[in-house]
């Protein structure tokens, strides 16, 4: 494999664009990361610093740090660069603590499995 | 090779990629690799409301195994030319 020269870089697939600017991964289980790119390979295996998971539930949102990540490509589902003078978030959204959006994750947890429960316990009612 | 080459191709073009957890981004294709990752700039996300942390990603990086679909403009469509590049490739050509 050849290096690619700096306006190689520019015009090709390659992660390269991306070094050392704030990038948003989202990962196959639907988590979202955010840090900064400090090296990557062929594979999308890439390493990011000062890295943080931005939880969100309904309009409470919350990054919990993490420190260095290496994150192994194949749960690399998207790289974004995030556009530093746009807000990130919608303005309607409020920042919680992380013990907050924990709270509002289980919440929404439970809320699913009791759905999930009582379709299940009405099975035999048969709507069709 | 084929799709590879065909890709190259639509480059700079306004595509649509579906993903396979049904995200859907809109964006000009900037360009692919041999993996079939995809670079698209000015992305939006299709239903924005459901994705609100997509909202400050303007340029991204779709790796090529999560990728569904791609919804190409009717115009970069050219079934002759596939059609013989078929052909040739099934040849080993």
């Amino acid at each position: 494999m050849s290096w690619a020269g700096p306006d190689d870089v520019l015009f090709s697939t390659s992660l390269a664009s991306y070094l050392d600017k704030k990038l948003l991964v989202l990962l196959r289980d639907g988590r979202k990361l955010m840090g900064i790119l400090r090296s990557f390979d062929q594979f999308a295996n890439v390493v990011l610093q000062d890295a943080c998971d931005r939880v969100i539930v309904g309009e409470l949102y919350c990054d919990i740090p993490l420190g260095l990540y290496v994150i192994r490509g194949e749960n690399v589902v998207l790289i974004g660069e995030l556009d530093l003078d746009k807000e990130e978030l919608p303005p309607n959204m409020t920042r919680v603590s992380e013990a907050e959006i924990k709270r509002a994750q289980k919440a929404e947890r439970d809320a699913t499995d009791l759905k999930g429960s009582m379709r299940k316990r009405m099975e035999f009612l048969d709507f069709d | 090779m084929l799709f590879f080459s065909y890709f190259k191709d639509l480059v700079g073009r306004e595509v649509t990629v579906e993903l396979k957890n049904d995200l859907a981004i809109r964006g000009t294709l900037h360009s692919v690799d041999q993996y079939l990752n995809i670079k698209l700039e000015n992305t939006r996300v299709v239903d924005q409301d459901k994705y609100p942390h997509m909202l400050s990603v303007r340029n991204c990086f779709i790796r090529g195994s999560v990728v569904r679909y791609v919804q190409l403009p009717p115009e970069g469509v050219d079934i002759e030319l596939l059609h013989d590049a078929t052909r040739r490739e099934a040849r080993g050509g």
